[in-house]
């Protein structure tokens, strides 16, 4: 019994097809659970009011817009060394679910500036580095749609998710330097710093996390399983056409 | 290696192969600058440094899909590929081919440029060191895009869209550098970060393209 037994396309579709069902099932409920009790059973914070309640969905689709590219990364790279087929489709199935995730966490965040910064955009290091960050899924998307060969598309786009993650990785604390050097005083918030998080959201937005989480392995499964069919189904066609 | 890069070159020069255009869209960028934002002088040396670096990298932009197209199609780029030198070695020798043909002329006229678009005195050191230092690196990861590319009918717009991100480092410390050049500020991060991108775009890259070039040909 190892990983790698997934790797095997009949192994990987009979295990998520058992699994699917119970993912999507503790998805929805962790979701409505975090969600509900995020945003109508925790007190209006101080100084955001009601806007703080933001917070439940733009934390967790934040992190899962970067934890998907690492995903990618990481089949990217079992792709590469070990050709599995299984690993370069759920890449390529990973990758629109993260773009949304970057929408996701992009405009919930113009919502929440917009009356808190007074404006919808601002050209601070974290906004920067995730649109960035999306122009990367984007890129990446474009490259799979481009070639025909699947296997081509496969190392091709297995090689861009190697260097771009770099880069990604790069621009992110390039983008820091330059913000500081443009404009020193702006109203720079600091998402990451957790500093007095009241407990009474803390839990609401952990589960919030959680079904994010379970959301993403729940579209990728089926996102993957898609792919597997849809490789199939070109394989049967191929098969008629030579007969 | 040098036959293969003065090969490369006279391919440049005599087959109106991009060598001088990248220096004439250059011209039409900084021309059109001005009509853009006002012909005040003011603002036009505030944002110099942004608009010749975004010059730069436009232009480096527009002869990129040529790097490796051309020898795809007449079949030399596999002989390339069989050739005792290795792959990354080609690789490396076309991107610097490709440099010296648009980066370097651009990095010699960027004093007239920067005369046109009312660049302080101070910064006119500062934007050929940054642009001597970074056009390397924007050629290097050019040739990462044109070989990802190569086998497409019609890649130029997908080849901007996977280079131009690759390309926000180099700008940043490009642009800063000569902005703090121009105002007598420290320039030594910039400067180091700006040559240390570089030399690692230039050791790193040339085994991706390789790489891309070798799935592309099988």
């Amino acid at each position: 019994m190892s990983i790698w037994e997934y790797a095997n396309p009949v192994k990987f579709m009979k295990t998520s097809s058992w699994a699917l069902p119970w993912v999507s099932v503790a998805t929805v409920i962790s979701l409505a659970v975090g969600l509900i009790w995020g945003f109508f059973f925790t007190t209006e914070a101080m100084n955001f009011g009601s806007t703080v309640k933001v917070l439940f969905v733009h934390v967790p689709s934040a992190m899962m817009a970067i934890n998907i590219w690492v995903m990618m990364l990481v089949t990217s790279l079992i792709w590469l060394i070990r050709r599995h087929h299984v690993s370069a489709l759920a890449a390529k199935a990973a990758a629109p679910i993260g773009a949304v995730m970057t929408i996701i966490a992009l405009v919930t965040g113009a919502v929440w500036g917009q009356p808190m910064w007074g404006t919808w955009w601002e050209w601070d290091p974290r906004l920067t580095s995730f649109l960035i960050l999306f122009l990367f899924y984007l890129g990446y998307m474009a490259l799979w749609g481009a070639i025909e060969n699947p296997d081509t598309a496969a190392d091709l786009t297995g090689v861009l998710c190697l260097v771009g993650s770099v880069f990604a990785l790069l621009s992110r604390y390039a983008v820091k330097f330059w913000n500081q050097g443009l404009h020193q005083d702006s109203t720079i918030l600091k998402v990451g710093e957790k500093d007095p998080l009241d407990p009474s959201y803390y839990i609401p937005l952990v589960i919030c996390i959680v079904g994010f989480v379970l959301l993403f392995v729940t579209l990728l499964l089926l996102r993957t399983r898609t792919e597997i069919r849809l490789r199939r189904l070109k394989a049967l066609e191929q098969r008629e056409r030579m007969a | 290696m040098i036959a293969l890069l003065l090969r490369d070159l006279r391919l440049a020069v005599r087959a109106g192969g991009g060598f001088g255009l990248g220096l004439a869209f250059f011209l039409i960028v900084v021309t059109l600058v001005p009509f853009g934002v006002g012909p005040e002088g003011q603002i036009l040396g505030r944002i110099a440094p942004g608009i010749l670096w975004l010059g730069a990298l436009l232009a480096c932009l527009l002869s990129l899909d040529r790097i490796f197209a051309l020898d795809f199609e007449d079949g030399s780029l596999d002989l390339l590929a069989t050739a005792p030198v290795p792959l990354e070695g080609v690789v490396t020798i076309k991107a610097l081919a490709h440099w010296i043909t648009t980066g370097l002329p651009l990095v010699v006229a960027a004093p007239v440029f920067g005369l046109l678009m009312h660049l302080e005195s101070t910064a006119y050191f500062w934007m050929i060191l940054a642009l001597a230092l970074g056009t390397p690196a924007l050629s290097v990861l050019g040739t990462f895009g044109a070989a990802l590319t190569v086998g497409l009918k019609r890649g130029g717009l997908l080849l901007s869209l996977l280079v131009l991100p690759l390309y926000v480092p180099t700008l940043i410390f490009g642009a800063e550098l000569v902005r703090r050049g121009a105002q007598n500020m420290d320039t030594n991060v910039p400067l180091l970060m700006l040559a240390g991108i570089t030399a690692a775009v230039i050791a790193v890259v040339p085994f991706a393209s390789a790489a891309a070039i070798r799935v592309n040909l099988r």
